[in-house]
């Protein structure tokens, strides 16, 4: 059996810098009566024999990982799993950042089933690699649909874009890319954002801060902190900005404020770098959720863009996505293209096809592209009619507080502004279930659900303050 | 207009992909192209198996397209295993195996390097020369250290072995070694059984880890048990293994991206510690892995008749390319050729090592339009009846000199 000093190791929570798992695995390796590790010199002289080494698999403590530690539960995923084991028939799953219909079930777009129906019967259609850029219709095709048609930038092939595994491996790429290339190697991102995030920048190799975003007094933006924390950042930093549906807050900027934000970036050079997961999916118009991108983009300056087909098409498990780097000219662009191969090369060598096409298919025929609005649409309609269902619902019942910011807020998420304890109490006694931090996913509720979240809100907010 | 990004160096191209974009931009209608690893019938013509086209006709329209587990289909991971460790596998029983679904071999390979540095950052890898470009790129980007050890004997274009148990023995003890589970990429020159037992034996007396890359199962001799035989030497002689696991050639996958990275642990608590900590490490990559091509994997391995279907089919292609390599050593020496071509009946799977050099290649490209990487790898799957006795006649043209 392990010894005990191993098992400490594996009890102890998950370090969050891997210079503590290091320091850890060392620490424990001096402890274990055996190790598998040897100084060159101790190598030299080693007396090793058959007999003194386990031949048989079974021999415990062989592994060069046995004082690996388990890492946690994912705190998103974990609600799912906790609401699965649930057996109580109100059960509600506010936890899932995955569209479902008004009947709880995902969704698998029409227009998409078309295009996959489509590209099983073109039998000269090849499944050959893909380059390492991707599809480049794909490609080209993903930035006219956030950049806009008559963007000057792809007029004048300024803009760099490669097939991605969605937002995600867009964003990785990118990260990748900047601490290569990208003399400063600070990202501020906002407060709160994506749990993902600093993970993924911080082994990019960059140096992840955060500016203030959220305002909990309000629920709305601390558009002042904000400004404050981008003007004193150092010139050239790059900044994390999320192109609409801030996730998990919902809380984006008007127009007015990203004009000031842009104002203030541009004047200080930061790099802007945009996260756009939800374009269509938030207001239900393609152009209306790019406009943020667009406004910088018309100033001629450089950006990153991280794409993702996940929610707007539906094809999540495809990681559908895409990075473009918008340049300062064609030439650098090609030359930054080549550089972003080089990073995806080692990673993946090149992306998946599935998805890619299926997008390509859909967004080059007008025909499958107006289908694809009008579902697109119907679903962002969905949710904001379930945003003003509950909103009713609270004010109906008189639940004490202000709670417009449901119906200000915009894409799938809402940052209710309910603390931990109240959420714990909605999970209990009413069987919601949702992430500690409060917020919910608002794709997750039905006309026949929102009464009863009302309920839940309404008793937790009157009984734990 | 001013930019960021312009002291950016432009990439030299990859060197494998690059043959293929110069191929194809070549006018010329007498072109061959024995670059890239990918399958190719008799007509010079990609293939995608029956198996597969059968399995995407069941899937499409009955699945929803909802993200897989971080660590991917388990449905798919469950076949993977089988495949490499044995249906009947103890290891499989017992759960002793962290696995996750990868994309393709190049990302489990990276997965692992990502692991092993992050879990045992004071180790390095050892890297067979010569190997597929990437492997040196992927243990690079993890920031893992590297050093080779010997492998091909130009002279014999064969192993060499001595040069190989020496390099084994002279690393310092538990040291990580790569190694091809079959069908070497690039020079096709396999261990022997017998070699391969040897190798074994000297990991054991060196407690060195062996990561196997394994992107040929099935492709190399036709028979998927077969090619799996160097783990299964390992396997029973105690190894804790790690193995890559592709679909790309094997499946005709390519692009979709499907593959296993598995890990052999001391006991289930280990493998679900182990298995946590991979998921870790792909989620900032890119979250969870692709759908269609797992979807793909498990229909056709988890279904008897499609199974059989495939075993079928990825012997096939093993048998061309085994008479590809037959046709073309004996056009070589039936020109009259003074060299020894005996190697490219001895190596297997996709890629025949022919021993010319980068000038030779040079003038098979400029002359012939015959596109190759300059290292002398010629992919098998590029030669059909129709372009062998070419492509011989090329050959012995820049050759015969030697």
């Amino acid at each position: 059996m392990a010894s005990a000093s191993v098992r400490a190791a594996q009890a102890q929570p998950q370090p969050k810098d891997p210079s503590a798992d290091r320091r850890l695995s060392t620490l424990v390796r001096h402890l274990l009566p055996s190790s598998p590790r040897r100084t060159s010199a101790e190598a030299a002289d080693t007396s090793a024999t058959l007999e003194s080494f386990p031949t048989m698999a079974s021999q415990q403590g062989s592994s060069v990982f046995a004082t690996l530690a388990q890492a946690p539960e994912d705190p998103i995923l974990g609600v799912t799993v906790a609401y699965n084991k649930d057996p109580s028939p109100v059960k509600v799953n506010l936890g899932v950042g995955a569209y479902r219909t008004e009947e709880g079930k995902p969704l698998v777009l029409n227009v998409v089933r078309r295009a996959e129906q489509m590209l099983i019967n073109n039998p000269s259609r090849v499944k050959e690699y893909l380059p390492i850029t991707g599809l480049a219709e794909f490609n080209k095709l993903s930035a006219k649909l956030i950049f806009g048609a008559d963007s000057p930038a792809i007029q004048e092939n300024r803009v760099a874009t490669v097939q991605c595994l969605s937002g995600t491996g867009s964003l990785r790429v990118g990260g990748e890319f900047l601490a290569r290339h990208y003399h400063e190697r600070t990202i501020y991102i906002p407060q709160p954002t994506w749990g993902n995030h600093p993970k993924v920048f911080t082994l990019s190799g960059l140096t992840v801060r955060s500016y203030r975003y959220y305002d909990p007094a309000t629920r709305g933006l601390d558009f002042k902190g904000l400004l404050e924390d981008l003007s004193s950042a150092p010139l050239a930093s790059i900044v994390l900005l999320h192109a609409c549906a801030h996730n998990p807050t919902g809380v984006d900027p008007t127009i007015d404020q990203w004009e000031q934000i842009r104002q203030l970036m541009r004047s200080k050079s930061l790099l802007p770098f945009f996260d756009s997961a939800y374009q269509g999916f938030a207001s239900g118009s393609l152009d209306k959720d790019a406009q943020s991108v667009r406004m910088f983009v018309a100033d001629g300056g450089e950006l990153l863009m991280a794409q993702s087909y996940a929610k707007n098409m539906g094809l999540y498990g495809e990681r559908v996505g895409a990075l473009s780097i918008v340049c300062g000219s064609a030439d650098v662009a090609v030359k930054v293209e080549s550089q972003l191969k080089l990073v995806i090369r080692p990673m993946y060598s090149n992306p998946p096809l599935h998805g890619a096409s299926i997008v390509a298919t859909i967004l080059k025929d007008s025909e499958m592209f107006n289908e694809w609005t009008l579902e697109l649409k119907a679903m962002a309609d969905r949710i904001i009619s379930m945003r003003q269902q509950l909103f009713d619902a609270l004010k109906s019942r008189g639940t004490p507080g202000d709670w417009s910011h449901i119906i200000k807020q915009i894409g799938m998420f809402t940052f209710t502004g309910l603390n931990s304890e109240q959420v714990a109490f909605m999970r209990q006694e009413y069987h919601i279930y949702m992430t500690s931090d409060g917020r919910i996913s608002m794709a997750g509720l039905s006309m026949r659900t929102v009464p009863h979240l009302a309920d839940a809100i309404h008793a937790a907010v009157t009984q734990l303050k | 207009m001013a930019s960021w990004f312009g002291h950016v160096e432009p990439a030299p191209k990859d060197p494998i992909l690059g043959v293929t974009e110069a191929f194809l931009a070549d006018p010329s209608p007498d072109k061959v192209n024995v670059g890239v690893g990918a399958y190719r019938d008799d007509n010079g013509q990609p293939v995608v198996l029956e198996c597969v086209r059968e399995a995407e006709r069941r899937i499409a329209g009955s699945m929803n397209m909802e993200y897989l587990p971080m660590g991917g289909s388990v449905k798919m991971i469950d076949e993977s295993l089988k495949l490499a460790y044995g249906e009947d596998s103890d290891f499989i029983k017992d759960k002793r195996i962290a696995a996750v679904q990868a994309l393709s071999g190049t990302g489990a390979c990276r997965l692992f390097a990502d692991f092993q540095k992050r879990f045992l950052p004071d180790t390095q890898i050892y890297i067979p020369t010569p190997t597929w470009a990437n492997h040196h790129n992927i243990w690079r980007d993890a920031h893992v250290p590297q050093r080779t050890f010997t492998y091909y004997h130009p002279e014999s274009r064969g192993l060499d072995f001595s040069g190989l148990m020496d390099d084994i023995k002279n690393a310092p003890d538990g040291s990580f070694f790569l190694l091809h589970a079959c069908a070497h990429n690039p020079t096709g020159v396999d261990p022997s059984e017998e070699q391969w037992r040897e190798i074994s034996h000297q990991f054991k007396v060196k407690k060195h880890f062996p990561f196997f890359d394994m992107a040929y199962q099935g492709f190399a001799s036709g028979d998927p048990e077969r090619d799996a035989k160097a783990i299964h030497i390992f396997l029973e002689d105690g190894h804790q293994v790690g193995c890559a696991q592709s679909y790309a050639k094997n499946l005709g996958l390519y692009g979709q991206r499907a593959g296993c990275l598995s890990v052999l642990c001391d006991d289930e608590m280990q493998a679900v510690a182990v298995k946590s900590q991979l998921q870790q490490l792909a989620r900032p990559m890119y979250s969870n892995p692709p759908l269609h091509g797992a979807l793909i994997v498990s229909t056709i391995l988890s279904d008897p008749e499609l199974k059989t279907l495939w075993l079928k089919e990825v012997k096939g292609m093993a048998d061309r390319i085994i008479g590809m390599r037959k046709a073309l050593k004996e056009n070589l020496e039936e020109l009259g050729s003074p060299l020894s071509w005996e190697h490219i009946t001895n190596q297997i799977g996709m890629f025949c090592y022919s021993g010319m050099t980068p000038e030779q290649v040079d003038r098979l490209t400029k002359e012939f339009h015959i596109y190759m990487t300059r290292n002398g790898r010629i992919s098998m799957a590029g030669v059909t009846t129709g372009n062998v006795a070419y492509l011989a006649n090329a050959i012995h043209e820049v050759t015969k000199s030697n």
